[in-house]
């Protein structure tokens, strides 16, 4: 019963958060002072040197609101939005590469973000968990003290100063990998994969950087007091190894607590991961992002916010559900 | 930016009544060696920033007041940046605006975090579950994408102060989280019974019992509050979608990666504002775990 009741529940409100951020994003643009459509006809407007007649720009706007869902009063556009985006996925066509499709657009660049964060999110995770639970088992050691520090160094710095440090370090000082990455584009071949990995080495390194520090510094604290445990203790009593206590008894208890922070972290890492895409021109979400707002192509924007809350609210979905077969007291509740 | 991952509130809750104590005495007792780093390092950003600007010779925002990228030198200790502009005072007007932003932002997520955290964990029911829905949608949506289609939507006609409102709307939820939590706990003490039995009204608890108890953390919260505000602007400034022409920590990097420091060899341009992040943040994060750790260690479970 435990089980099915911890699963309904979660099911419940990731639905609502679903439903709530879909909202958010809906109603946001909108209570802003600024119309896209306006913007746009200007863009038309100063292209066609201000030849264009009024019945054409009221033909335009018609045409234009139709175009982007824009019709109607806000219930129907409301509704409109939710059908289209929920039972469709469809978020109309781009404004600067008309007429790709939005959803298209994204998903092409969705595989890219996806690889490099689930990748040095795991990395990062295991090793900063891993250093975490060696500094708080041996914390009365200098060495200890040293990894603590790196920890202490580490989380407080933002994901755009590492990047740039990244790049300063191991770019430009010694300049081992390039200044600006290029990324190949079309069909894969094995020399391109090879470029493909040279070039998101610093990108990946500074996501990595970026969620290590915190995994050293939780876990490390989480490890003391679990050793505390008199768990622990009688596991010590019974003559087991200190690294067995380590793993098995100290290491699978503290784990709990960081399995929950990194599902209410994704969002953090998600934003992380778009800056640092952003900064290293790598051709994910982020960049696809960035481009659509320099150029104003809204439509692009609403569904990268969509598609990202989604990706967001379904992996710490994910990551709750796979929470009871790690915590055996949900599943015997 | 994983900032805004509260350090563990549980410590400090105990601390409240021990405070009263000593409060008058001294507070000697604060300065563990993390607190004392971290509060000299802000103090010499603060004072710097602060009383510096009063000793400047001109605007540093204004263009073409020096010759371009002049080198490290007695005149212009940082030298000056390829818009004529003389690095060090840019970057010391860039920590006072970011500064003064971070604490602004600080004091409206807090006030609002606290406001809805206890009495969302104190009044308990369905309004807890309501907000509570609220608050963790709040927290999954990522902050980011919204911040770029409202910088995209918003920019020009914005001003700094409004970039400074929009990260106090969608920053509250962390803080109302934890301090949701820490009013669940509080709500069965006894002395809470104790001053409902003896007529005390909600608000009346909620203020006069309650958030003497919560006040420690508000302190630890607001400096992480600080840090997330001044580096979320930071973040937007860098990719261009915040006022770019206000000097701030990120905003001087935007213009540095822009004229392609890297490339044309000014360097200091781009790895001052850096060095100085670095200090400043590590200055705040030293300092709340450090008054986090006092007050653990005051109540003897450090």
């Amino acid at each position: 019963m435990g089980v099915v009741q911890y699963i309904g529940k979660r099911l419940a409100i990731y639905i609502a958060v679903l439903f709530l951020g879909l909202t958010i994003t809906f109603f946001l643009p909108r209570m802003l002072p600024t119309n896209p459509v306006d913007a746009y006809i200007g863009q038309i407007q100063s292209r066609a040197a201000g030849t264009l007649t009024p019945e054409a720009i009221t033909n335009l706007r018609a045409s234009l609101e139709q175009l982007y869902g824009l019709k109607g009063d806000l219930l129907s556009q409301y509704l409109g939005f939710l059908n289209r985006v929920v039972l469709h996925f469809d978020f109309g066509p781009s404004f600067a590469y008309y007429p790709q499709p939005v959803s298209q657009m994204i998903l092409s660049a969705l595989p890219w973000t996806l690889t490099l964060l689930l990748l040095s999110t795991f990395i990062a995770w295991v090793l900063g968990n891993a250093v975490g639970v060696v500094a708080g088992s041996f914390h009365t050691r200098r060495a200890a003290a040293v990894l603590e520090f790196v920890g202490i160094l580490l989380y407080p710095i933002p994901y755009y100063i590492l990047a740039l440090s990244v790049i300063l370090l191991l770019a430009y000082v010694i300049p081992i990998f390039p200044l600006s990455p290029t990324f190949p584009v079309g069909d894969f071949s094995l020399q391109k994969v090879g470029q493909i990995l040279y070039n998101s080495f610093l990108p990946a390194l500074t996501l990595v950087l970026a969620g290590f520090g915190w995994n050293i510094l939780s876990m490390k604290a989480l490890a003391v007091a679990t050793a505390e445990e008199p768990y622990v203790t009688f596991a010590r009593l019974k003559g087991a190894s200190h690294w067995t206590r380590m793993v098995r008894y100290v290491f699978r208890n503290a784990m709990l607590p960081q399995v929950t922070a990194l599902a209410l972290s994704l969002g953090t890492v998600f934003n992380g991961a778009l800056l640092t895409e952003i900064l290293f021109s790598f051709p994910g979400v982020g960049l696809v992002m960035r481009t659509a707002a320099s150029s104003g192509d809204y439509n692009v924007l609403y569904g990268s916010i969509a598609l990202s809350i989604i990706a967001v609210a379904t992996a710490g979905l994910v990551i709750d559900l796979i929470y009871p077969l790690l915590d055996p007291r949900i599943r015997h509740r | 930016m994983s900032i805004d991952i509260q350090a563990d509130p549980q410590p400090v809750i105990n601390a409240g009544p021990e405070r009263r104590t000593t409060r008058g005495s001294s507070l000697m007792w604060l300065l563990n060696p993390r607190m004392t780093a971290g509060l000299i390092i802000i103090t010499i950003f603060v004072l710097g920033s602060y009383v510096l600007p009063f000793f400047c010779p001109v605007d540093p925002s204004q263009q073409a007041t020096y010759m371009k990228n002049l080198h490290v030198s007695g005149k212009h200790i940082l030298g000056t940046t390829a818009l004529g502009q003389d690095t060090f005072w840019y970057l010391v007007f860039s920590i006072r605006n970011s500064l003064t932003l971070g604490i602004l932002v600080g004091v409206g997520i807090t006030v609002i975090s606290t406001t809805i955290g206890l009495s969302a964990g104190y009044i308990g029911g369905n309004f807890e579950r309501l907000v509570m829905l609220v608050v963790d949608t709040f927290i999954t949506i990522p902050l980011l994408p919204i911040l770029i289609i409202l910088g995209a939507l918003i920019r020009g006609n914005t001003t700094f102060l409004s970039v400074g409102a929009i990260i106090v709307v969608f920053g509250w939820a962390w803080g109302a989280r934890t301090i949701r939590s820490m009013a669940l706990t509080l709500r069965e003490r006894e002395f809470i019974n104790m001053a409902r039995f003896s007529g005390a009204n909600t608000f009346h608890i909620l203020v006069r019992e309650i958030f003497p108890y919560v006040s420690a953390y508000m302190v630890v919260g607001f400096i992480n509050t600080i840090l997330f505000a001044i580096n979320t602007e930071a973040t937007l400034a860098v990719i261009g979608l915040s006022k770019v022409e206000v000097p701030t920590l990120g905003s001087i990097i935007f213009w540095a990666l822009n004229y392609n420091a890297l490339f044309t060899g000014n360097v200091v341009w781009l790895v001052a504002p850096i060095v100085a992040t670095v200090l400043l943040f590590l200055g705040l994060f030293l300092t709340s775990t450090g008054f986090n750790a006092a007050f653990a260690t005051r109540r003897g479970v450090a």
